[in-house]
């Protein structure tokens, strides 16, 4: 039976990632949180989730010796970013003032708030609730997951990455940001697959199909 | 198109069942929790809330297990209100299987409380319920109160300039409750949910007075809600969610349908 871990570094809602993923392998995989490194490399899968800041959870990473860990199994094992985990796989974020993040990909994370007074709307502040994303390629995870289905949303911040190439999936809010990035054995989304109903379950049932 | 305005069914806990109170008195049971936030996420309910009204604390332990037997079986949002008063009644809910903590009372007795679980747990999990009540003569301009305890004692703390404090401590969304319109079927408090959302940047969930699905629309479309929160008419059969939803779409209202 596959093994999937569920990375524990003190952040988030990893109780509800672990149920869901659970439900959607159907008795196909173990899936466990953990902070064992050793786990962690032995797992067939990796999923990296995350909320709160960007501060604390690159603290986290560093004091718990999983930075390290996550630029490791991110070379090489099928990887599902959540969230933060999403937004820290790139280098620089504006949140508390600027926080240098993991750097796995080039492009920065911007708040919602300076953009869109930039461009004069008055939008609430974190985005909350159910958004569309748009397919931006063709890829397994979307498989079954309609064009414009949306999904579950709360953060105040967005990943502006350097190459649109990376862009999987975008959402309106404002203006149009990377909701979904994609490269090789790696998918991150914004939004929370375990919070996002049938098409949430349909994206992690995919993605522990998923033959990266 | 965008984000999509929210309908959240809201299941009032007692000793782990489902019961409504029709103004506060004549409790009915409205059945298992599970099976109704089932039901609701079938339906499409676009997020569910609890709150937990069990009077004796010996009981707390019951919501807990609500919490974790609906969240392994329903994959949407799930809030937990009722009883919050320190930062580790806000861990227990989250670890089991709540997504945000609505902290009423406690926040008004103690703000710091708010500052110091959004900054441990994140915004986004931490939901302020405010129960305000209109306390202007006729002919001065509005002004409402917050009230706690259910809506018997006054604070005289101005309902809007509390939710701009909340959201200067880092409340990452509203829950307003009109007291005045709380279990009376004759639509939201328009004026309290404007007045508020005109002036703080974090979403706001409107709450108290309805009885039809035109009072749901008219909470978007007039009060300037992000989401609509209502209990008993979908509790009893009334309507159902999906209803609601092709309702307030056909006002041209962006829902998840």
């Amino acid at each position: 039976m596959q093994k999937i871990a569920i990375i524990d570094y003190n952040m988030g809602n990893l109780h509800s990632v672990e149920r869901a993923v659970s439900h959607a392998a159907g008795g196909q995989a173990t899936v466990a949180i953990t902070s064992d490194p050793d786990m962690i490399m032995q797992a067939d899968r990796v999923v990296f989730p995350g909320q709160g800041a960007a501060r604390d959870c690159m603290r986290e990473l560093e004091t718990r010796g999983m930075a390290e860990v996550v630029r490791e199994v991110i070379q090489t094992k099928p990887f599902l970013g959540i969230c933060m985990g999403m937004q820290v796989l790139m280098q620089h974020s504006e949140e508390n003032n600027g926080i240098e993040c993991l750097g796995v990909y080039g492009g920065n994370v911007r708040y919602f708030g300076n953009v869109h007074q930039e461009i004069g709307v008055r939008l609430k502040i974190p985005q909350m609730g159910w958004n569309q994303v748009w397919q931006q390629m063709e890829h397994p995870l979307w498989k079954g997951i309609k064009d414009g289905a949306r999904f579950y949303f709360v953060h105040s911040y967005y990943v502006e990455p350097l190459t649109p190439d990376l862009i999987a999936g975008s959402t309106d809010y404002g203006i149009s940001y990377a909701s979904a990035i994609a490269r090789d054995n790696v998918f991150a989304i914004q939004a929370h697959p375990e919070k996002s109903a049938d098409d949430g379950l349909k994206l992690l049932e995919n993605f522990v199909n998923w033959d990266a | 198109m965008g984000l999509a305005k929210r309908i959240i069914p809201c299941l009032d806990v007692d000793n782990g069942r489902v019961v409504k109170g029709v103004n506060f008195v004549d409790i009915r049971d409205a059945g298992d929790p599970v099976e109704i936030a089932a039901r609701y996420n079938r339906e499409g309910a676009d997020e569910i809330t609890f709150l937990d009204i069990t009077a004796s604390s010996d009981n707390r332990d019951t919501i807990v297990h609500v919490v974790e037997a609906v969240a392994s079986q329903v994959f949407i949002p799930l809030t937990v209100g009722g009883g919050i008063r320190k930062p580790e009644d806000v861990r227990r809910m989250l670890n089991a299987g709540a997504d945000k903590v609505g902290i009423n009372t406690a926040a008004v007795f103690n703000p710091e409380l708010v500052r110091e679980c959004t900054d441990y747990f994140g915004s986004q999990c931490i939901v302020v319920a405010i129960d305000a009540k209109r306390v202007n003569e006729p002919g001065e301009p509005d002004r409402w109160e917050v009230f706690t305890h259910g809506g018997r004692k006054r604070t005289g703390i101005d309902a809007v300039e509390w939710a701009e404090k909340m959201a200067q401590y880092g409340a990452g969304e509203l829950l307003v409750t009109s007291m005045d319109r709380d279990g009376t079927k004759i639509g939201f408090d328009l004026g309290l949910t404007k007045a508020i959302t005109e002036r703080v940047n974090i979403p706001l969930i409107a709450s108290g007075g309805v009885g039809n699905l035109q009072h749901l629309a008219d909470g978007v479309l007039q009060g300037g809600a992000d989401a609509v929160l209502a209990a008993s008419i979908f509790h009893f059969g009334e309507y159902t969610v999906g209803e609601a939803k092709q309702f307030m779409a056909a006002q041209g209202i962006e829902m998840r349908l």
